[in-house]
């Protein structure tokens, strides 16, 4: 498959800090992949996703998106890709449509277009009869369907998902990832960060593990798991390789 | 372009929706407006329309007493108390009637100072006269001199209520000395006419001499005289266009907070252009607000009593400055909320710092009768900058070319503010 994200020897030292997030670090992800970023708290993960999003600058090292370097083609490249954050990145006081309506046209998407592929993605994700409810009225799971929706208006070519599924309900839960599977299928890549091992495992092509700012291990949840005698879970490779240790960072 | 509308119109669904923030940007300033010019309307009229009781006590009961008594009567805007409840007031009771609060001045005549008066003048005249020889008393002496005399000075004393301010008692006791002045003149010019035995008062008191005419000085002839309604209007139409640094300012927090700055940051938009949308909603609603209290001012005011405001043919340049005036407010506003992490940073920040600038720019008390250092910080106040701007447009019938320079600070104040915001945030979040 085409690689479609190259980062190499990416460091990133926050100002102020005398820790790195991020030392060294390479890393290829191939085209429709869904690749999953796993790791303890404060190993790196969201300096990782943040970098690949062009919302911070890497302290040294390289990006490229398809052929574009990041230092160069930031809004190219972002317009080429969807965010999906953890929080619910909506206004809670418009409702539905307004909050599609708003985020889709930041990407100069046509009005009629627009307004076909909300009504489209509500019905997709059964949010129909709640189109002209502001989003404060909605449940946690309605919020992350929405949430979802908001990212991928613009049809993007990388998808990059912060626990999704996180605080939602079993019924959500299997609207979201039956949509993400969608999207894949159809030619999105899914960068995929959780801390839901498990979901991990199932959704994900390929997983890489980040420890300390580094990448600890990458490949396919399988032969990951196949790598450490005696796991059946990704969550026995997780620990082997990360420990049991608590990682608290202030 | 379609992205900056559709940024604008995203601010102006959640203004819309917080019902909060609309109360703030309208209600409020429209509240404060009435409010303040009422309280600023009886102010005026307690140093110059409205009834002032003095207690006066008058020990000497003879001339000077009766004088001064006639005086404060026949003054307008003064009620004379010379009893309570029907019993005669002494000086005890009179301090004690003004540092209880009850009154405001009191004054006490002592014993014996008309007598006195009259010996001196007596004294004095029939000195001045002796030397002109028109006086044959038996008391001149050779030379013609009269032998020196001394008098004991009898005191007249004023209580003031502790409250009251120093420029007050200055005014008070500047009348009042004027006033005894008038009865020292008046008794002098007297005892000429008694010494000297003209059948007839030439009436040389009857004219005064030297009079005062008071003209505001303004440019054109057709210039409007400066009232508290004057002052007031254009003074809290700035303070309710700067207090927009609330609701912009929790507006960037709460976006930074909620996730969709997020969003924002990873969508192919620039932040200026995030910017650009609140920009152009919160200067329309700058202008809006700057509407409504023109139409407070003009036809609610007259309904409460208050004098009505007409901004006429300078309306216009009116409108420039509260539109350039809310540029600057935005700024600072947009500032604040990038700098806030919490709401509980920048509401309380934003309204307090909203205040101090309001109070050094001369909308709580005019800048003139600030203390030098203030009036030199005062410079330094976006709001003193469109209190010049709108005075030089109203009270002096100013033009564009005359305001260009307060309204260029005001431009400048924006440009600043925003920049620093954009730096701010750019350092912030790449780094």
């Amino acid at each position: 498959m085409e690689e479609i994200i190259r980062v190499h020897q990416l460091s990133k030292r926050y100002a102020g800090s005398d820790r790195y997030a991020l030392k060294d670090l390479s890393l290829s992800i191939a085209g429709r992949e869904i690749f999953g970023l796993l790791g303890p708290n404060g190993a790196g993960k969201t300096t990782l996703i943040s970098t690949l999003c062009g919302m911070i600058k890497p302290t040294s090292g390289e990006l490229w998106f398809k052929n574009l370097n990041y230092r160069q083609h930031r809004r190219e490249i972002q317009r080429q890709i969807g965010v999906v954050p953890q929080e619910y990145a909506l206004y809670p006081t418009l409702t539905a449509t307004e909050n599609l309506s708003y985020f889709g046209s930041l990407y100069g998407l046509p009005a009629a277009r627009l307004k076909q592929d909300i009504a489209h993605g509500l019905e997709r994700v059964g949010l129909t009869d709640f189109a002209g409810k502001p989003i404060q009225t909605f449940s946690g799971g309605m919020q992350r369907r929405v949430n979802l929706l908001a990212g991928i208006l613009h049809r993007p070519n990388v998808l990059f998902l912060d626990e999704p599924t996180v605080g939602v309900d079993v019924h959500s839960k299997e609207v979201i990832m039956a949509l993400l599977h969608e999207l894949n299928e159809q030619g999105t890549t899914i960068i995929y960060s959780s801390h839901h091992l498990n979901e991990a495992q199932h959704f994900c092509t390929k997983i890489a593990i980040i420890d300390e700012g580094r990448i600890v291990v990458e490949g396919k949840p399988q032969q990951l798991i196949e790598s450490v005698s005696g796991a059946s879970t990704l969550e026995n490779v997780f620990i082997h390789l990360t420990g049991s240790q608590l990682r608290d960072y202030a | 372009m379609r992205k900056l509308f559709v940024s604008a119109y995203k601010e102006v669904l959640l203004l819309l929706r917080d019902w909060g923030g609309l109360a703030i940007l309208f209600f409020m300033p429209s509240v404060l407006i009435i409010t303040i010019t009422l309280i600023q309307e009886s102010t005026f009229k307690a140093v110059g329309e409205s009834t002032l009781p003095i207690v006066l006590v008058d020990e000497d009961q003879g001339e000077i007493g009766k004088l001064v008594a006639k005086n404060l009567a026949e003054a307008p805007n003064v009620q004379l108390i010379t009893e309570i409840a029907g019993q005669p007031i002494d000086d005890n009771r009179a301090r004690d009637l003004v540092s209880g609060g009850e009154y405001q001045i009191a004054l006490v005549i002592p014993a014996g100072i008309s007598d006195e008066l009259n010996d001196k003048v007596n004294h004095n005249v029939d000195k001045i006269l002796g030397e002109f020889a028109l006086t044959g008393d038996d008391s001149t002496t050779a030379t013609g001199h009269q032998p020196e005399k001394k008098w004991k000075t009898k005191e007249i004393n004023i209580y003031f209520d502790p409250a009251a301010g120093q420029t007050f008692r200055n005014g008070v006791k500047s009348n009042i000395e004027r006033m005894l002045s008038k009865v020292e003149v008046q008794k002098i010019y007297d005892v000429f006419i008694d010494q000297m035995e003209l059948t007839e008062d030439p009436g040389l008191l009857n004219d005064e001499i030297i009079a005062f005419n008071e003209i505001i000085a303004q440019k054109g002839k057709d210039g409007i005289i400066p009232n508290a309604v004057q002052h007031n209007v254009p003074a809290w139409i700035l303070f309710g266009i700067f207090f927009i640094v609330v609701p912009l300012g929790i507006n960037l927090v709460k976006e930074k907070n909620l996730g969709t700055y997020i969003r924002l940051r990873t969508s192919p938009v620039s932040y200026t252009v995030i910017l650009g949308g609140k920009i152009i909603t919160y200067t329309v609603i700058c202008l809006i607000q700057f509407a409504l209290m023109l139409l407070i001012a003009k036809y609610i005011f007259p309904l409460i009593g208050l004098i009505e405001f007409d901004p006429g043919a300078q309306l216009p340049l009116m409108v420039l400055i509260a539109f350039v005036a809310g540029l600057a407010a935005i700024g600072l506003g947009i500032l604040i909320g990038t700098l806030a992490e919490t709401q509980e940073q920048s509401a309380p920040f934003g309204a307090i710092f909203v205040i101090i600038l309001a109070a050094l720019g001369g909308v709580w008390v005019p800048t003139f009768i600030m203390p030098e250092v203030m009036q030199k910080v005062s410079a330094f106040s976006p709001m003193n900058w469109g209190i010049s701007a709108f005075y030089d447009v109203i009270l002096r019938n100013g033009t564009a070319t005359d305001i260009a320079r307060p309204l260029g600070y005001l431009l400048l104040f924006f440009v600043i503010t925003l920049i620093a915001a954009i730096f701010y945030d750019k350092k912030h979040q790449t780094h």
